[in-house]
């Protein structure tokens, strides 16, 4: 059993849950929990959640949450869970979509909206086992408001040597952005991922048609099917409208 | 220690946590359930689909949640790779699409 020890507010509609959870045996960057709820009647309803902090060693683990509109467990959680207020979780679980420090291989992580939570799981690692391997970072977003950690990025770019950020706004860009907005693509990932002969770990996370094009790229620009991992949210809970 | 608990299975992929309508998310989100009745981690384990031979992780199957249960799905040939259905005091684990798992273990 957890405890919500305090809240951050991240965009408008993202809020990160600090929790407290005894026994926590730390984990993995990229790794998720399983998160139950269950409402006095007995019904029950569970999700995953990306972890977004390092292992920190001191029994504290943080979720950032987007709320969905209609969803089930996000607005809960997003509006309604209040400090010191107990939560069920299981975890930390996932062995596959972790970015491991002794891993020497450049990487390149493509996040679509809140997709950036596990991958800002790996920067925060990363600059806390002070490691060099070098980061790219893609993150694409409906309009600037919508970066998640916005701030902490913009020192990370400055601080931490070799993580490089780039944007893609799908919807609308900040005023004096050289681009339109638009989607992600080809020349993107080609312009501030890296290329395939550099053999990078490719990690891709957002919503099922992001990870999908975003997938289609990597690969048509010749990075190794296996090396490209991909972490898809998504559906809809039992209930149609789902989250 | 992994924190359990007897139930459901998870219904949503992590990675962040917005849903969409989007249809399918992946293997991955089947860590949590596979890890109460496996001692280790499935998700990284690779197996070949019965149907087009195709070999894949359990982790980058195509999953689908809506189902009673949950269904992962070979990414090459769309057949059904394993089911998982999680009751109150009992799992159904149907694993009729993989010819063998290769399950990475520490040597």
């Amino acid at each position: 059993m957890a405890r919500l020890a305090a809240v951050r507010d991240e965009t408008p509609t993202a809020r990160t849950l600090v929790l407290d959870v005894p026994d926590w045996p730390g984990h993995l960057a990229g790794q998720h929990v399983d998160v139950r709820l269950t409402a006095a009647d007995g019904y029950s309803t569970q999700r995953s959640f990306s972890i977004a902090s390092a292992p920190s060693g001191d029994g504290q683990v943080e979720l950032t949450v987007q709320r969905v509109a209609g969803g089930e467990v996000s607005p809960y959680l997003a509006d309604v869970f209040a400090v010191d207020d107990p939560v069920e979780l299981r975890g930390p679980v996932g062995g596959w979509f972790v970015w491991r420090p002794e891993d020497p291989s450049p990487v390149v992580l493509v996040a679509g909206g809140s997709g950036i939570v596990p991958l800002m799981a790996m920067i925060r690692t990363r600059a806390g086992v002070g490691s060099r391997v070098p980061f790219r970072l893609v993150y694409s977003v409906r309009a600037p408001e919508d970066v998640i950690y916005a701030d902490e990025l913009r020192r990370r770019t400055r601080d931490d040597r070799g993580l490089d950020v780039a944007y893609v706004y799908s919807r609308q860009t900040p005023e004096g952005w050289p681009r339109p907005p638009g989607r992600i693509g080809l020349a993107t990932l080609a312009e501030h991922g890296w290329p395939p002969d550099f053999a990078p770990a490719c990690f891709v996370c957002g919503p099922t048609a992001f990870v999908e094009t975003a997938a289609d790229i990597l690969v048509a620009q010749g990075h190794e099917p296996r090396r490209i991992k991909t972490e898809r949210f998504g559906p809809t809970g039992p209930v149609a409208s789902g989250g | 220690m992994t924190v359990s608990w007897s139930g459901s299975a998870p219904t949503e992929g992590p990675g962040a946590n917005a849903s969409r309508a989007d249809e399918h998310i992946d293997g991955n989100a089947l860590a949590g359930s596979l890890r109460e009745v496996f001692a280790v981690d499935v998700t990284v384990a690779s197996g070949r689909c019965v149907g087009c031979g195709r070999v894949d992780t359990v982790a980058g199957l195509v999953l689908y949640t809506q189902a009673p249960g949950l269904v992962a799905r070979c990414p090459g040939c769309d057949g059904v790779v394993l089911r998982l259905v999680r009751g109150p005091d009992r799992a159904w684990l149907d694993l009729r699409g993989v010819t063998a798992l290769e399950i990475p273990l520490r040597p």
